[in-house]
């Protein structure tokens, strides 16, 4: 139990995939736009990470190894096209603003990071405790950045008007501010880990 | 009993420190500023003022986050950087335009590389590139000097090429509208003619810079091929004040001569392009911050023979 905890909570913190990994930043430069876009993209990684790590972990013992690359991206592609096509017909106009972003999970560095190097060789357990907390700490870290980009950006937060009188600071919605956002956090986050626990602290 | 003193070289000290140099390049500045007050009025002065005060409280904020020596808040880096991002400001900008631009360029600019000399780009350029794209409305609103009749707003005379009720003389006095510093290029001329004179800055940089703008605006320029009206292209806009004193920024520019002179026309070639084909009627600020991030290579690929080596290959050096 304690394992699996550890393997939960370690996608979330030491871990993350995006301020420590530095993995699935093409998503999450696009769509961290607004809140919801941010929120609509990490519910699907992790949706498509809990199956895509199901499965093979599963499977692990039947994939030759020298063709394990294509068969995880068919089993990853699967999952991607059922998120796909539930988005299209039960949120069209989130399916409509992430648009390319949502097929290209296929080829997500987080997803397949994490089929190859733990779905493959885990317990089914771990995998699903792996998935659920790298897709929650990819979400996390897609919710922070949208909304300080939202925020400052455009005045808003999930559509809702919250400064009033405020000149929003265009430069942080248009692509450059992603780079920037990104950029401040993972550094402050470096900054406050090594002075927590040293110079390598994790 | 200490008669004779031993210390490593270097032995001789000039009195070129970063201080006095930064301090003469603020004073040669000031020309430029009082122009620009004359011309469009005491708004001017207060957001001068506003842009080197947020840069220097920024600066000293950082500095002490950072647990850094507080005394290099006067020498006089942060107050030129206001100074420059200032004049690079449309007169009549709401004061807390000046404020955000301060931040952005000594946290952006250049604290977040390690402090002075460690920046890669201008730090006045990337505030003034931040504020240019976060709001355009306000950057790009001009106002006309003050006994002009309509003293509202007007676009830079640069936008408006082929209107030519500017005489080179209007653009030279600086009778035309613009940023604050930009207009009067003789008060500008006679900054720059200090720095030159101080052995501060060298020509290289803003000749080749100047030089290759010209030239393409006179090839390629709106009237035809060879018809450009390259001393328009040459006085108007930021021109002259970004090739003298922010081009040649030491941190932001190569060190050999060959380096600057490579380095000035490329800035010239993207000032032109951006200027004759580019979206913006003003490419100065672009072309500089995109040369400032090739200086490495160009610093590389320049490095001067080291006394006593010969060239075998290209690129590298052996003993003889």
């Amino acid at each position: 139990m304690k394992k699996l905890l550890k393997e939960f909570f370690k996608g979330i913190g030491s871990e993350n995939p995006t301020f420590r990994l530095i993995l699935g930043l093409c998503p999450t430069l696009a769509v961290s736009t607004s809140v919801i876009n941010g929120l609509g993209m990490g519910i699907a990684a992790t949706f498509v990470l809990l199956g895509s790590n199901v499965i093979i972990s599963l499977i692990r013992r039947s994939i030759p190894d020298q063709i394990r690359i294509p068969c995880f991206i068919v089993i990853i592609a699967t999952f991607v096209t059922i998120v796909e096509l539930a988005m299209k017909a039960y949120t069209p106009e989130l399916s409509k603003a992430l648009g390319i972003f949502v097929p290209l999970i296929v080829v997500n560095c987080i997803v397949l990071g994490r089929a190859e190097a733990f779905a493959s060789r885990e317990g089914i357990s771990a995998s699903i405790m792996d998935a659920l907390g790298m897709g929650i700490g990819f979400t996390l870290a897609l919710l922070l950045i949208s909304s300080i980009r939202e925020v400052l950006g455009n005045g808003t937060l999930c559509g809702f008007l919250i400064i009033k009188g405020f000149e929003p600071v265009l430069y942080l919605v248009l692509a450059p501010g992603a780079l920037l956002v990104i950029g401040l956090l993972i550094g402050a986050i470096n900054f406050i880990s090594r002075r927590r626990y040293g110079l390598n602290g994790r | 009993m200490n008669k004779l003193t031993v210390s490593p070289s270097p032995h001789i000290k000039s009195s070129q420190t970063t201080k006095n140099i930064m301090w003469a390049v603020v004073w040669s500045l000031v020309p430029a500023g009082i122009a620009g007050i004359y011309i469009f009025g005491i708004s001017s002065l207060n957001i001068i003022i506003i842009s080197i005060f947020s840069c220097v409280f920024t600066e000293a904020l950082f500095l002490r986050f950072r647990g850094r020596d507080p005394k290099t808040i006067l020498d006089g880096s942060a107050v030129l950087t206001g100074l420059l991002l200032a004049y690079n400001l449309p007169p009549e900008i709401p004061f807390w335009v000046p404020v955000a631009g301060g931040a952005v360029s000594i946290i952006l600019g250049k604290q977040i590389f390690g402090g002075l000399g460690q920046n890669v780009f201008n730090p006045a350029l990337v505030g003034r590139a931040f504020l240019q794209i976060s709001w355009p409305v306000y950057m790009t609103t001009w106002t006309n000097p003050r006994w002009w009749p309509d003293a509202v707003s007007s676009a830079t005379p640069l936008a408006k090429e082929g209107s030519t009720h500017f005489t080179y003389m209007d653009i030279l006095l600086g009778n035309r509208g613009g940023c604050i510093g930009e207009v009067c290029v003789i008060a500008l001329i006679i900054g720059a003619a200090y720095l030159l004179a101080m052995k501060i800055i060298s020509l290289h940089i803003p000749l080749s810079f100047i030089g290759t703008v010209g030239i393409i605006s006179w090839v390629f320029g709106k009237d035809g091929f060879f018809k450009g009206d390259f001393i328009f292209h040459m006085l108007s806009g930021g021109l002259i004040l970004g090739a003298f004193f922010m081009a040649t920024d030491y941190v932001t520019s190569p060190l050999t001569k060959k380096g600057k002179i490579i380095f000035g026309i490329g800035c010239g070639l993207l000032t032109a392009i951006i200027r004759l084909r580019g979206g913006y009627p003003e490419g100065v600020c672009y072309s500089i911050l995109f040369m400032n991030a090739a200086v490495p290579i160009i610093d590389r690929f320049t490095k001067t023979r080291k006394y006593g080596l010969t060239k075998c290959k290209p690129g590298k050096l052996s003993a003889v």
